[in-house]
């Protein structure tokens, strides 16, 4: 096992949440929870970043810069689509603006459904995302030899 | 000149700046109630960073980067190996230089006002260590770093406001609140990752070592004012180290006007009054 999933560091990006599932993602950094534990660092930086943690649905306007934020993240990375918003759409689902779910944009390996998402969700969530990170990163070491 | 503590510390200063990086990130984590990483963490993250991509702007930056991880690594054995002391004043500020220059080519909007912070971040830490410089040659008639070790009583006995104004400096180059301007580290996010935020994969983790080699340099300094007794220096290391910590966590951050001015305020007041003194007394 590398070094990757011991320290996985994760950028936050509010889609069109309505901030519930934000709160939530601040609660498990906080002392109750604390993720930094297991070396998770909230960096807010896309170059840092090894997960791109999602809240909220995708419209027109946040469309571009969700597809940016993932561009400009190193491989190998891991998209969580946290909260049922950010799965599916959610309630905002028919709405006239609202495209859907992260997917329509990034490709997203772990769905986190709920209203909002419990921190425990979100924790578990990143330890499977830490997962397909090593899997990933064995697919881009074969990638880069071959 | 004594080679081998210089190679000791070209060999062992990551190994130790690691573990200070790691008791600094368990001890803050627990002045703030959590439970904290482990110890170990920042060797994982750095081990992290190298199996990642490395992503840049322009290539010429990781050249910037490579030239501040030599010349910290050059500035901390001349140190240990007792060399001169402006010597390792001038190599500390041109591998500074060579930081701030790299966060200035990468052209990002915030990378480049991290590296302007930096640049003033440099001239407000600048005085007190060259003034501390000239203090510890007052007292001991050398700028030696082995001479100055082998003075027979502790320098703070006659330089305390000179190590009051190394003290207060001592935020700026951990990178800790209330002077925390340039890289906001760890979950601080104002300036996305100030100049940091271009750089990534083994880039970063190069930066990341070099301040490992950093941290010990800047303590071995501190060291140099109990340096009498070797124990003592090791135990106050230790304790200034802890104190930064309460610091760090206890204030908020400070706009630059007011680092720049407390810094060169108390530099040039308790380390100018204290110079005096010893002109003074030595006359």
């Amino acid at each position: 096992m590398g070094m990757l999933s011991k320290s996985p560091w994760v950028i936050h990006y509010d889609g069109s949440s309505c901030n519930g599932c934000d709160i939530e993602v601040l609660a498990a950094l906080m002392p109750r929870f604390d993720v930094e534990r297991f070396g998770v660092v909230n960096t807010g930086n896309p170059k840092h970043a090894d997960i791109f943690l999602l809240t909220g649905s995708i419209n027109e306007q946040n469309k571009p810069i969700v597809q940016n934020i993932y561009d400009q993240m190193p491989e190998p990375k891991v998209v969580l689509a946290v909260g049922i918003c950010a799965t599916s759409g959610g309630i905002f689902r028919e709405c006239y603006n609202v495209l859907g779910g992260a997917d329509k944009v990034v490709p997203v390996d772990v769905y986190v459904p709920g209203c909002s998402v419990r921190p425990e969700a979100i924790i578990d969530a990143v330890v499977k995302g830490v997962g397909i990170l090593e899997q990933k990163r064995a697919a881009y070491l074969a990638a880069g030899k071959a | 000149m004594n080679w081998i503590t210089g190679l000791a510390f070209v060999l062992f200063a990551p190994i130790i700046g690691g573990l200070i990086a790691g008791f600094d990130r368990k001890i803050s984590a627990r002045l703030q109630g959590r439970m904290g990483p482990p110890i170990l963490q920042p060797f994982y993250d750095v081990g992290k960073l190298f199996e990642k991509e490395t992503m840049v702007v322009r290539k010429s930056q990781r050249l910037y980067m490579e030239f501040f991880f030599v010349l910290m690594v050059f500035t901390g054995a001349i140190f240990f190996s007792g060399g001169d002391l402006l010597l390792v004043i001038f190599a500390f500020t041109m591998a500074g230089v060579f930081f701030a220059l790299g966060g200035y080519k990468a052209s990002s909007p915030y990378s480049f006002i991290g590296a302007q912070r930096e640049v003033i971040q440099m001239m407000s830490y600048e005085p007190a260590i060259m003034l501390a410089a000239v203090g510890m040659y007052m007292v001991t008639g050398s700028f030696q770093v082995s001479s100055i070790v082998a003075y027979k009583h502790p320098l703070i006995l006659q330089l305390p406001g000179l190590f009051l104004a190394f003290f207060f400096i001592l935020p700026i180059k951990f990178r800790k609140s209330p002077f925390d301007l340039a890289a906001s580290h760890h979950a601080h996010q104002e300036l996305v990752k100030g100049i940091t935020t271009e750089f990534s994969g083994r880039t970063l983790a190069l930066m990341e070592i070099a301040h490992w080699y950093e941290y010990v340099f800047v303590l071995g300094i501190g060291y140099l004012f109990f340096a009498s007794n070797v124990w003592l220096g090791l135990l106050m290391v230790l304790v200034i180290f802890e104190l930064l910590l309460i610091v760090d966590n206890a204030t908020a951050r400070v706009r630059w006007q007011a680092m720049l001015g407390s810094a060169w305020i108390v530099a040039l007041a308790a380390g100018g009054l204290n110079i005096i003194y010893l002109m003074l007394v030595k006359g």
